[in-house]
């Protein structure tokens, strides 16, 4: 790896090297891959991507699968699907590291799909970097699928801290009984950034849950749009939180839909969006930071801090 | 010194001009603890955020050790030595305790002596130090971060807005030991408590935003009647 490469392989993965467990790496449209015993990855022979198999009881292991892009004008689509096994629980950490010096848009749309088996439990973290100073866009669509099994859970933490210009992420899932879906999405956009998300759960279980907590801050002229529907057709219990912090002349849209199709369904959602709450800001400044630190310290937490 | 003169502070009100300080007079020393107390609205919390800088005043003057602070702002004035406690403490969304006890020190404490200000408070450091200082924690245990807090500052004057407000079992005992170690300082105390206005070297009263009375707490306590300070029992 060069220097940009190995950068942005560090901020995806926060590793200073290649991991010694399962791992896929994919550079500039070709993917260097590495499986264990216990945790499987094959390449796709009919189109781009990988299956990553998780075999049943494994415990405490990771799976790495950054995706690095520092050409302009590539395009490039992967389908990866992970099969997780019966009472596993594992962390997978992917995302995707655009470095663009170039007038062409550089873009990677991850496609992925999680079938978790009963009782089995995934830590999914995903970043998305752009950097580069060149004109080209950084694109980035990805759209995940979950399945959650009897008693499965899994949390996905999403975040994107600009340098994107334009993201559209969906999420779809089906929540069966007793199985918890929750995820933690954070999102900053600057300039004239656009950052689109939508959920859509199922909660079609007995018991089965879904948390969805966003933190949005968008600065400059930049847009973000929260789109969410739970659908309670069961007794669960579903709640999502979008908070947004607005700076310049930002614009931030949050469209919660929560649909309750059995009388034993609990759904909740909030939505809170405004500038920076004058006493934080207050309270920092008695403790020394000018009202600019202070600013940073607390995008910094919301953004960060969870 | 902090010295106050001829403060004056007001709010228009339906047009009008509602006067909250009407001309305050102070030379405050050092290593002396001043309860300022008084009936609600008599403008207590008033006279400490128009120190702080919260709230700018109408007229007047406020130095210390002959700095003119009138034209500094509240970042400013908390480098030249203004501590703030506020009364209900502000909290944020993930910003950690030990990032705050960070901030308020000016340094990266390290995790001795992160526990030493929260250990201060009465607050086992191990199940604080790492988390956000958000809703999530109890009236009283926000209110005695945000004393660890304005411990960990330090500073040549400390403003404390009703500390005792909410500080739950922990007890006023191990608060008044906060306030007689504070030896140094100017240290300004909004109070109406009695175990705290015992501990002042001179008690404020405050009435329709001047001062009615001045003096020890020997001197003062024929005056702090039930109506004035209806929380004092």
């Amino acid at each position: 790896m060069d220097s940009i490469e190995q950068k942005l392989f560090e901020k995806l993965t926060e590793l200073h090297k290649i991991p010694s467990g399962a791992f896929s790496i994919r550079k500039n449209g070709t993917s260097e891959l590495s499986s264990t015993k216990e945790i499987e990855i094959v390449k796709k022979t009919h189109k781009n991507g990988i299956d990553i198999i998780v075999k049943p009881n494994v415990i405490g292991k990771s799976v790495h699968i950054p995706v690095i892009i520092t050409v302009g004008g590539l395009s490039d689509i992967v389908y990866n699907d992970f099969y997780i096994g019966e009472n596993a629980d594992v962390m997978i950490v992917a995302g995707c590291g655009i470095h663009n010096a170039t007038c062409k848009t550089s873009m990677h749309n991850g496609l992925h799909s999680f079938h978790l088996s009963r009782n089995s439990k995934v830590r999914y973290i995903e970043r998305h970097i752009g950097e580069g100073e060149g004109e080209g866009e950084k694109i980035l669509n990805p759209v995940t699928k979950v399945y959650l099994e009897e008693g499965a859970q899994m949390t996905m933490e999403t975040t994107q801290l600009g340098g994107v210009s334009s993201t559209i992420r969906k999420t779809f899932a089906t929540v069966k009984d007793n199985a918890k879906l929750t995820i933690q999405e954070n999102i900053l956009t600057t300039d004239n950034q656009i950052a689109k998300t939508q959920f859509k759960v199922n909660l079609t279980g007995k018991n089965s849950g879904v948390e969805v907590v966003s933190h949005s801050v968008a600065r400059d002229n930049s847009l973000q749009e929260f789109k969410s529907n739970v659908i309670g057709k069961n007794e669960c219990f579903g709640h999502v939180e979008c908070d947004g912090i607005l700076l310049d002349n930002a614009r931030i849209i949050s469209l919660p839909t929560v649909d309750a199709q059995c009388k034993e369904a609990s759904l909740v959602h909030e939505a809170a969006i405004g500038k920076i709450a004058g006493e934080e800001l207050v309270k920092l400044m008695t403790l020394g930071l000018s009202q600019k630190e202070a600013e940073e310290i607390i995008i910094q937490g919301f953004l960060l801090g969870n | 010194m902090l010295k106050i003169e001829n403060l004056h502070f007001g709010v228009k009100e339906n047009n009008n001009n509602k006067k909250i300080i009407k001309g305050i007079d102070l030379a405050l020393d050092y290593g002396k603890t001043y309860v300022i107390t008084g009936p609600n609205g008599s403008g207590k919390s008033t006279l400490l955020k128009l120190i702080m800088g919260l709230i700018n005043q109408t007229e007047g003057k406020i130095t210390l050790d002959e700095i003119d602070l009138s034209p500094l702002s509240i970042d400013l004035r908390a480098k030249n030595g203004l501590t703030f406690a506020f009364q209900k403490p502000v909290t944020f969304k993930g910003i950690k305790i030990n990032q705050l006890l960070d901030i308020a020190s000016g340094k990266k404490n390290n995790v001795g002596q992160s526990c030493e200000f929260l250990a201060n408070v009465g607050l086992c450091a191990k199940d604080y130090i790492d988390r956000p200082f958000d809703d999530n924690l109890s009236g009283g245990e926000q209110k005695r971060i945000e004393l660890a807090m304005a411990l960990a500052k330090g500073g040549k004057v400390f403003l404390f807005d009703e500390p005792e407000a909410g500080i739950d079992i922990w007890s006023f005992e191990n608060l008044t030991k906060i306030f007689s170690s504070l030896k140094d300082s100017i240290n300004i105390i909004v109070s109406h408590q009695q175990k705290i206005l015992e501990l002042a070297d001179v008690i404020i009263m405050l009435q329709d935003g001047k001062i009615e009375k001045m003096g020890s707490y020997q001197e003062i306590k024929p005056f702090l009647t039930e109506s004035k300070c209806q929380r004092l029992k």
